[in-house]
């Protein structure tokens, strides 16, 4: 029987952590809703769990979306997850290997060394040792890049790093003792006893020229226990409840569980599955542009977490989703902010009475400018020249009278408000009875799409420009002015459109490759889910964004959305600022 | 003793005229070929209707005092106060003056109103500025793009003016007035118009101004819409289509016009701009130059030497500007005295 007493520490705390998940898990998927537990029932027993089982590999142990953030960032996250992950599963295959039985404790594998006798040798033994040492400089190289960016974050890629709460600081103090001091122990028995192999092997022979190995070997094995020990029973508490938590989370949103419009268990899931790991700050504009460095995703549902006051930090977001497509973790952290939103609606359906009852032409596409739309005539007298040009016969929604699409209600919670405008509005384009529905502003595209149940097509004038001229009814010349394009938020992040409009843009002029394109785009700052900051900070977020794509000296920076184009003239700058369905119509 | 003033608006004038009168030697330096900046731009001034042609005769036969030297056609290409506290003047005709002290006159610029874009200038014919409607007074011809004459006329107050969607929170002051005034001229020359003005407040400060304003009402027939205008459209026949809302009566409204006229509020001129990062001048946050203290030092600025007068530090009427330019002279006088010898 293999056991000595300084087995204890990791195995209770190992054991009470087990318990402890099992349990919370538990009563969380419990309160999900029916048809969210039928998702599950259904997602677990299909292809969903292959699936689920990839992205587990990619990201919980390579870390590879960290890799886009910075390669030496995702280096670093990957050699704690997968190195961790290795040294345990390649730890248990060999002590199976010597053990001829895969009945053995847990702690068995994990103080392995301890247990085997040096001087015994086992199949591969020798490869063992190698790999195993590999693994063990692996991890010990990632935690020295840990260390220098906790010093200096800027040295792989992150210009501000998180700051964490003293009791957050002390448990990632515990979890960087762990493997050092498993280094230690496995060099000082090394020492005494040999075995080991180019790493621990070594440093045994060297930590015996001066070092009184046989008193400090047994100490260090129990250290080596005890803070493994220490950081199962601290890890629910910390940040560090996101590895279990985020593997939990990426088998429920494979099998389809989505956070939706109340914040509920499935939420918390993704609240403790926030690793903290500070990618969001940098990515946010309100702290590039404006300082801001307390409302970023991982400060917010820090903060609920915690249980401290996140009534600015529900207000203080953009929703441009910058934050959301850097999230390694796959994070809906739009719709986690948007779930916090109280429905404080006061509109009822008196409120737009006004509103002539729909009466439309009927055609078979039907445009609708928008509120914003509205705003920007050009953009509409654009659309108007070329409707014309490409003989498409159209009805105009919303021409004379119009009324919003509803989704600035929806981004500041008043959903039930929102319910009464989109009403109003899917009778108007219903009574038109066209077959396809173009919309000039981003806004409304993403609102149609999603939320109006429409049995119609609904695109971006973009993409439909971009389909004109695919099919020939708008042949536009290439003009020689270069251009770079402005993916509006809610169209390139927010409904995935991002190569239609560059390709309608390249076929009108010479489009400048950007390191903005397609979801890397910079917010213009006018973003209507921001009910917190000042018109001058939007200014600001502008101004830095219109720097931004000026840097690359095209004639005109071209957008898509007319609040973009609106926010981004707010200040007459040097570069004109045009929509897409400007520079197409001037060139047809 | 002599001074540079930059710029040979109302303000300029007023103010060489007058430290000239002191004895002091003025070089007035002036951009344009002809004197006077924006009041070319004006047909007739509030409130008394006096001939903005007239007012700027009476400035410019000022300025043939002999101490004043007037450089038309010219621009301080170059500012800077030198080492023994006097200052370097840089001209775009190369020549080089130096004087002891340097007066800031370089007026306002008008709002592009293109920048609106909601509001059509530059897209729709009949959407013009205050500024085109008193070039057409001067050429006493009002019609609409098409040539007709327009039936309904709306004055939209506040543009580029208390809008911080384009970034400008401060009140041009004197749009209202002008507004009053240019829909009692359009009545005088279309008694059967309809003319209306759609304002936020009708802020009227000058003396007479408010009983301009009443008369405007009773015996003009001019009627005030407290709302804001949204956007406007076009239609077939070229009219303007607009929506805004009647704050008062709490209803959106919808309204054809043939003539829509925005009253352009100011801006900080490219003139002040530049003065301002050559010579280190404060500005405020709305873009002007920052004046040393409201009361006790409007005319001096945050560099010792350096004055200003009129618009260049917020936007000010004809009668203030005046006043401001008399008052520029005599701080300029009393300081020139204190810090210069002969």
């Amino acid at each position: 029987m293999y056991y000595d007493h300084f087995v204890l520490p990791f195995t209770i705390g190992i054991n009470i952590l087990i318990i402890y998940l099992i349990v919370r898990y538990t009563r969380w998927i419990r309160s999900f809703p029916p048809e969210d537990k039928k998702r599950i029932r259904k997602g677990m027993f299909s292809v969903k769990t292959l699936r689920a089982i990839k992205e587990l590999f990619l990201e919980c142990l390579v870390h590879h979306k960290v890799y886009r953030t910075s390669p030496f960032l995702g280096y670093m996250h990957m050699c704690f997850g997968l190195g961790w992950f290795l040294l345990i599963v390649v730890g248990k295959i060999e002590s199976t290997v010597y053990h001829t039985t895969a009945f053995n404790p847990p702690y068995f594998a994990i103080f392995f060394r301890f247990f085997h006798p040096a001087n015994e040798t086992f199949p591969y033994s020798n490869v063992f040792a190698f790999i195993m040492d590999m693994i063990l400089l692996l991890i010990l190289s990632g935690l020295m890049l840990a260390f220098i960016k906790r010093m200096y974050s800027k040295a792989l890629g992150m210009k501000k790093t998180t700051n964490h709460r003293p009791f957050d600081l002390l448990i990632l103090t515990v979890l960087w003792l762990i493997f050092p001091l498993r280094f230690l122990a496995e060099s000082f028995t090394s020492g005494i006893r040999g075995g080991g192999s180019f790493l621990t092997h070594s440093a045994g022979d060297f930590f015996s020229q001066f070092l009184p190995l046989e008193s400090l070997s047994y100490p260090a094995w129990w250290a080596y226990s005890s803070a493994l020990g220490l950081f199962f029973l601290l890890l629910p508490f910390s940040r560090y409840m996101h590895i279990p938590t985020e593997m939990v989370y990426i088998f429920l949103k494979n099998w389809g569980v989505k956070q939706g419009q109340k914040f509920n268990a499935f939420s918390e899931i993704q609240m403790y599955s926030c690793s903290r790991c500070g990618i969001c700050i940098d990515r946010c504009q309100l702290n590039t542009s404006l300082g801001m460095q307390d409302t970023q995703p991982v400060y917010f549902l820090k903060k609920i977490r915690h249980h401290k006051e996140y009534a600015l930090q529900t207000e203080n977001c953009l929703m441009c989703g910058r934050c959301e497509a850097a999230c390694p973790v796959d994070l809906k952290l739009n719709a986690l902010r948007l779930s916090k939103r109280e429905d404080l609606s006061r509109i009822t359906k008196d409120t737009y009475n006004y509103i002539s009852p729909a009466m439309q032409e009927k055609a078979k596409v039907a445009y609708f400018a928008g509120c914003m739309g509205h705003l920007t005539p050009t953009v509409i007298r654009a659309m108007q020249h070329l409707f014309k040009q490409a003989q498409v016969e159209y009805v105009f929604i919303d021409e004379k009278e119009g009324i919003c699409c509803g989704r600035p209600l929806m981004l500041s919670g008043n959903r039930s408000g929102a319910a009464i405008l989109m009403e109003k509005n899917k009778a108007a384009i219903e009574a038109s009875g066209a077959t396809l529905l173009v919309t000039s502003c981003p806004i409304c595209y993403k609102t149609f799409k999603e939320n109006y149940d429409l049995n119609i097509e609904v695109v971006h004038h973009s993409e439909y420009l971009n389909g004109l001229i695919k099919n020939g009814q708008l042949q536009p010349h290439r003009a020689d002015y270069t251009t770079v394009f402005h993916n509006p938020c809610e169209l390139g992040r927010g409904s995935h459109v991002c190569a239609a409009p560059e390709e309608a843009l390249n076929a009108v002029s010479h489009k400048l490759t950007t390191r903005y394109d397609g979801l890397n785009s910079l917010c213009c700052g006018g973003s209507l889910a921001n009910t917190h900051i000042t018109s001058t900070q939007r200014t600001s977020i502008a101004t830095d964004a219109v720097a931004a794509y000026a840097a690359y000296h095209p004639d005109y920076i071209v957008t898509a959305c007319p609040l973009c184009k609106k926010t981004f003239s707010k200040k007459s700058g040097s570069i004109p600022i045009k929509d897409i369905a400007e520079m197409i119509a001037e060139n047809c | 003793m002599n001074v540079c003033i930059i710029g040979a608006g109302p303000a300029g004038c007023e103010a060489a005229f007058r430290l000239a009168e002191e004895g002091i030697q003025v070089d007035l330096i002036e951009k344009e070929c002809h004197t006077g900046g924006n009041l070319n731009n004006w047909y007739q001034l509030f409130p008394d209707r006096k001939q903005a042609a007239d007012l700027n005769e009476l400035l410019r036969n000022q300025l043939k005092h002999p101490q004043i030297r007037l450089h038309l056609n010219t621009e301080a290409t170059r500012m800077e106060k030198q080492g023994d506290g006097k200052f370097a003047v840089e001209l775009s005709d190369r020549s080089l003056l130096e004087c002891d002290a340097l007066l800031v006159t370089t007026g306002f610029k008008l709002f592009e109103a293109q920048r609106k874009e909601e509001y059509g200038y530059g897209i729709y014919d009949n959407v013009i500025t205050s500024v085109d409607l008193e070039n057409k007074f001067m050429n006493h011809q009002l019609t609409t793009s098409t040539g007709e004459v327009p039936q309904r006329i709306g004055f939209i107050h506040c543009v580029g003016s208390r809008d911080e969607k384009i970034c400008n929170y401060h009140c041009s002051k004197l749009c209202c007035i002008t507004a009053v005034k240019q829909a009692i001229e359009v009545r005088e020359m279309l008694p059967e118009a309809e003319i209306l003005c759609f304002y936020m407040d009708m802020r009227m400060f000058g003396p007479g101004y408010e009983e301009m304003y009443r008369e405007a009402q009773e015996k003009y027939n001019i009627k005030f819409v407290r709302g804001r205008l949204s956007e406007a459209s076009e239609n077939q026949n070229k009219q303007i289509i607009i929506k805004a809302e009647d704050t008062l009566i709490g209803k959106p409204l919808r309204m054809t016009l043939d003539l829509m006229v925005l009253m352009v509020g100011m801006e900080a001129s490219e003139g002040s701009k530049k003065a301002a990062a050559q010579l280190g001048l404060k500005k405020a946050p709305n873009g002007f130059i920052q004046s040393a203290d409201p009361h006790s030092g409007n005319n001096r600025t945050s560099e010792e030497g350096i004055f200003i007068a009129g618009c260049s530090s917020s936007p000010m009427n004809l009668t203030d500007t005046l006043a401001d330019a008399r008052s520029a002279a005599i701080t300029m006088t009393q300081w020139l005295k204190n810090n210069i010898k002969r």
